[in-house]
């Protein structure tokens, strides 16, 4: 045998033997089409982030304004990203004092009334960092609920976050933890409660002063009795967050119902200390994503511990103390896709690919050796190398096998034999001129490799355009196919011509059955 | 074997019949949609689909009467063979419906109205798009098409000329069209699925065309004294039996997919299905007619000064080789 051969099969056998190595030991990812699971995609509404900064920013302002005994008649946010000063004596004093704020907001010239607009490089951080924030803390979240895989990423548009879970079955419950924002707010409460809302602002004339938040919460059930909606009158500011936690876990109350018990962190405690010593007597309201959940009276100075009652399942005692660990969503978020294959469906779409896989194969294959005769085998060895490289580096490079990869798997069966047809043809042209089998194969196989490039760039191009238009499935689909090009000038170039040099090597007569 | 020996047939002289026929599907196709709109599917739509296997056999009537009481105009259909025992059910976009909870009312409500008919049942399927994701994918499935015929278009005129370029972009979108023109006779929702089949074949398509353009480059430098129309149709014929067997082979693989690859990926078998045999038929009938329409007459603005360096180019290399 020819050097020349020997080293070029070794290199075929090599490959051959990496990709099935590689399939065998690494095994296939499969897509949630294909394994069952839900696939969500979020947006991150960052406006609730700006929104944050901006009512800060007011409240800051307006306690240095008072503690200067600096003249306003109003202060107040007008939207997420603005607010307006009024009916300020003393510009030169105001300004000095609302210093801060001039870091974040451009201020509108003039003089005794202001409008404060946020900078745009900060509004676009605070959303950048709103994201990056609700990705980081989703991932706990998911990380916590035990799925296999997960995948949590951003995706699309800049504010969308994409989440797969596989196999999951309770997927409401999935859904209500990561969506859940889990901010935890602890606050004095000032009066109440009250029955109605209306009541709550009654208390101070109609006129409930800025620094005082009316929200509504449940009731004290006060030995079993159904609780309803009441209102506290709290005092906005919180005295500590859900940011000063250190740990929550599910615990019991006093009257053994599941509760949901926290500690807080230095910071936290030193704070939180400080505001239960100043206020023994009065209630704590302990606040969950906008609502009152229990309101103890503060009896002691309290440090690190606390705990939130308030009629709780055991389960749902254990997904607040997931969702309070893994740290309140900066913003709050709403689901724009979901999707939710069962397990079995996915079962049988492997069980009708694999199928359909075989099919094509035999169809091809038939097809090519009742054409072609013997040189038709040579198609059928360079095919089916093509296929296993394809499978090889999908699992070596731990892409995702989708219900449409299948399809581009079985694309790369017929279209990829088109690359031989294309070589084959033209070798059956060339033996027309009367000339022998080996210059046919040289010509056939050099004068067609241009043409061969040029067809797979199209595919490839249609192919990478695929892939930046799809959604998972779809981008499965676009990678077996590019794989599958590019493993094809390979297989129908390098092996097909590997092998015609074997056969003809070993033979004295040059005729060819093609 | 060999299906044509020495193929000798004037495809030149029916081109006009190939236009005809093709601007009459065409045609037909977008009356259709003319009419009635091209059907999205929920993809593209937005809304929600869920789809249930039935533990005993239910009728598309059992389920639409249980599920009276859920507001919309509901879609309920068999799906698969009626053996598997699964029905669509189908809701339209609800509104303004981006917040999370409304979003998912709609699957629930079937959900709650199939329990309460005492059917027993098990979900394959709940798709809910919200419509910024199906206005997104419109938008990206239109923008990636344009891209793709656009970059390949480029490819060609770079590696051959200008009006082959165009000759080959012609065919692609008369594929393209006479595609979704099937898939409306058809009744095919446009889906995903079947956008990236359409994307296969604008890649695909032109393959056979490119084939055909290399061969007829290949004659030009030898048989440079015959008229263009000429080269041209006998590299159609010299490659016809490859044009033939390649689309063979690429329908075999695809008809195997759309006969066992079950019923998620019907309508990507069939838009490919469609895509292969008009390719081969617009690669032997349109792309190379447009190709000697636009290079044949000089004057057409577009084309002419195009056709004018490529003349010159030859003759330059001509003159080189002689």
């Amino acid at each position: 045998m020819n050097q020349n051969v020997v080293w070029k099969l070794g290199l075929i056998v090599a490959v051959i033997a990496l990709s099935v190595g590689s399939f065998y030991f690494k095994g296939m990812n499969l897509g949630l089409d294909l394994k069952g699971g839900v696939h969500l995609v979020m947006r991150v509404q960052t406006d609730d982030a700006l929104r944050v900064q901006t009512e800060t920013t007011v409240e800051q302002l307006r306690d240095a304004l008072t503690r200067g005994s600096i003249q306003f008649s109003k202060l107040e946010m007008k939207d997420a990203k603005t607010f307006v000063v009024e009916g300020v004596t003393n510009d030169q004093a105001f300004r000095a004092a609302a210093v801060d704020a001039d870091s974040v907001y451009n201020r509108s010239s003039g003089v005794g009334s202001y409008t404060y607009s946020m900078k745009p490089n900060i509004e676009n951080q605070l959303r950048g960092e709103a994201v990056d924030q609700a990705l980081q803390t989703i991932e706990r979240r998911v990380n916590e609920l035990g799925v296999a895989e997960p995948i949590v990423a951003r995706q699309g548009a800049v504010d969308q976050i994409l989440v797969e879970l596989p196999g999951v079955s309770e997927v409401q419950r999935a859904k209500d933890i990561i969506r859940s924002t889990a901010q935890l707010e602890l606050k004095i409460v000032e009066q109440g409660p009250f029955g109605t809302e209306e009541a709550a602002k009654q208390a101070y004339n109609n006129n409930v002063p800025s620094d005082i938040l009316i929200m509504p919460g449940t009731g004290d059930s006060g030995g079993g009795a159904a609780p309803g909606t009441v209102f506290y009158a709290l005092r906005r500011a919180s005295v500590v967050t859900g940011r000063d936690l250190r740990n929550a876990r599910p615990s019991l109350d006093e009257n053994n119902l599941p509760a949901v018990g926290f500690s807080l962190n230095g910071d936290g405690a030193r704070k939180f200390g400080a505001a239960t010593e100043a206020n023994i007597g009065r209630q704590l309201a302990i606040v969950l994503d906008g609502r009152v959940y229990s309101a103890p009276v503060i009896q002691s100075r309290i440090s690190d511990e606390g705990r939130i009652s308030g009629s709780f399942t055991q389960q749902e005692a254990q997904d607040l103390s997931l969702t309070l660990r893994s740290g309140a969503l900066p913003a709050s978020l709403t689901y724009l896709e979901e999707r939710t294959v069962g397990p079995t469906l996915g079962a049988d779409s492997v069980r009708a690919g694999v199928a359909a896989s075989i099919g094509g194969l035999v169809f091809v294959v038939l097809f090519m050796i009742i054409y072609y005769k013997l040189t038709g085998l040579n198609a059928v060895i360079s095919i089916v190398v093509n296929l296993l490289i394809l499978l090889g580096l999908m699992a070596y490079l731990g892409f995702t096998m989708t219900l449409p990869g299948i399809a581009g798997f079985i694309l790369t069966i017929g279209m990829g034999v088109d690359s031989n047809v294309l070589i084959f043809e033209r070798i059956k042209e060339e033996l027309t001129g009367a000339r022998g089998a080996r210059a046919a194969i040289n010509a056939g196989f050099d004068r067609v490799w241009w043409t061969i490039v040029d067809t797979h760039v199209s595919s490839l191009i249609s192919a990478l355009l695929l892939l930046q238009f799809g959604t998972g499935p779809v981008r499965g689909f676009a990678v077996t196919l590019i794989i599958g090009l590019l493993a094809n000038v390979f297989t129908a170039v390098f092996v097909s011509r590997t092998v015609f040099e074997l056969v003809l090597g070993q033979r004295k007569t040059q005729t060819l059955s093609i | 074997m060999q299906i044509f020996h020495n193929p000798n047939y004037n495809f030149i002289r029916w081109r006009w019949h190939a236009l005809g026929l093709s601007a009459a599907i065409i045609i037909a196709g977008a009356a259709m949609i003319a009419t009635r709109g091209v059907p999205l599917g929920i993809d593209f739509s937005g809304g929600t689909l869920v789809r249930v296997q039935f533990d005993q056999q239910v009728s598309e009537d059992q389920v639409r009467k249980a599920l009276d009481a859920v507001p919309g105009d509901k879609v309920v259909q068999q799906f698969g063979p009626v053996a598997d025992r699964q029905i669509m059910i189908r809701l339209p976009q609800t509104g303004t419906a981006e917040q999370g909870i409304s979003l998912e009312q709609g699957s629930r409500q079937v959900e709650d109205a199939l329990n309460k008919a005492g059917l027993k049942f098990q979900i394959l399927v709940r798709d809910i798009v919200g419509p910024v994701i199906g206005a997104d994918l419109q938008k990206k499935g239109i923008y990636a098409t344009l891209a793709s015929i656009l970059a390949i278009t480029i490819y060609i005129a770079v590696r051959f000329r200008p009006s082959f370029a165009i000759g080959a972009i012609a065919a692609t979108f008369h594929d393209i069209l006479v595609t979704i023109a099937f898939l409306q006779f058809f009744k095919y929702e446009l889906s995903l699925n079947i956008v990236a089949a359409i994307l296969t074949i604008t890649g695909y398509s032109v393959n056979d065309t490119i084939v055909i353009f290399d061969r007829v480059r290949e004659n030009m430098r030898n048989k440079r004294r015959e008229p263009l129309e000429q080269v041209v149709n006998t590299a159609v014929n010299q490659t016809l039996g490859r044009t033939i067997i390649t689309a063979g082979t690429a329908f075999l693989s695809v008809l195997a997919l759309f006969l066992f690859g079950g019923e998620a990926l019907r309508g990507f078998s069939f838009t490919m299905l469609v895509g292969i045999i008009s390719g081969t038929y617009s690669t032997i009938f349109i792309a190379s007619a447009i190709a000697i329409i636009l290079s044949k007459k000089p004057q057409t603005a577009a084309a002419a000064p195009a056709a004018d360096t490529a003349a010159r180019s030859r003759k330059q290399k001509g003159a080189k080789a002689s």
